[in-house]
């Protein structure tokens, strides 16, 4: 069983193994930008994240993570929700997109309806996954981030 | 304290939350997360939960109160309890969340009373069980750290 960074056991990791070998060194490169109003997805995805060494910070709406952004700091990773207040996570998601932010940007949401998932998905995501987040859909999401250098 | 050293007493209390029907496969996630340096993660999640939520129920409560019913805002409130539910693995909770919503579409008054008076218990019992289980998880790793030789 692979061991985290702290040398203990770890099962999140076995997921994350299940792809390239590469993709355990890439986890701890990894920065991720958390964007969700409710405090307890908040708590859990930064856990999920951590948990696999990957840097992140949490904000609370739409609006947030185009500030983050605007201010200058760039995430590999974000992962959206899709309903906040003050701007929601379509809105955020075009609003970074014609910024020019290249994230890899995964809508988490607990919408099911297609309607509502294509919409979502067509404001810029690059992947889509259905609340709760778990660790094998983190780690799906994690094959798809790409890491320059 | 790793779930394969728990007591066997708190093995069967734990199992019995998922053959009641009470907590799901997200609940297990979460305990996946939890290691030394985050002992109590799952109960810092579910105490958090109830912190966040019990207002939620108060508001349902008085929109219920109210007529005509505005099903639309029912659905919404309903919508962040189930989400939130969902997120640490109330499955009871979660699915009278679901039925709930159902009756709202239907425009079904009496539906969404009887369900939502179905909620609150499920909602109240499950704290009760969780509270009773945390208190049992933490005796078990505080004896199990005495106990450990030197």
């Amino acid at each position: 069983m692979l061991k985290s960074k702290n040398g203990m056991k770890d099962g999140l990791l076995n997921s994350v193994k299940a792809g390239p070998p590469a993709l355990l060194e890439l986890s701890s490169k990894i920065t991720a930008l958390v964007v969700d109003d409710n405090t307890l997805n908040q708590t859990i995805h930064h856990r999920l994240l951590d948990n696999l060494g990957i840097q992140n910070q949490v904000v609370g709406n739409g609006k947030e993570a185009v500030d983050v952004h605007c201010s200058g700091k760039n995430f590999d990773l974000i992962l959206m929700d899709m309903d906040m207040p003050v701007m929601n996570g379509i809105e955020a998601t075009r609003k970074l997109r014609t910024m020019g932010i290249r994230s890899l940007i995964a809508g988490v949401s607990a919408r099911s309806t297609e309607k509502e998932k294509q919409e979502f998905i067509e404001a810029g995501l690059d992947d889509y996954q259905e609340k709760p987040l778990t660790t094998t859909k983190l780690a799906s999401i994690l094959h798809k981030v790409k890491k320059d250098g | 304290m790793e779930r394969n050293h728990l007591p066997r007493h708190l093995v069967l209390q734990r199992q019995s939350l998922f053959d009641q029907g009470l907590l799901d496969e997200q609940f297990i996630q979460l305990e996946e997360l939890q290691d030394d340096a985050n002992p109590n993660f799952v109960e810092e999640v579910v105490t958090s939960y109830y912190q966040n939520t019990s207002t939620l129920i108060v508001i349902i409560e008085q929109a219920l109160g109210t007529s005509p019913l505005d099903f639309n805002k029912l659905d919404g409130y309903m919508y962040q309890l189930k989400g939130s539910s969902s997120s640490f693995g109330a499955k009871k909770v979660k699915a009278d969340c679901t039925l709930f919503r159902e009756y709202c579409k239907a425009g079904n008054v009496e539906g969404c009373m009887r369900t939502f008076q179905q909620l609150k218990k499920e909602y109240a019992s499950l704290k009760r069980k969780l509270e009773a289980y945390f208190q049992l998880a933490r005796q078990a790793r505080v004896t199990g750290t005495a106990s450990r030789p030197k």
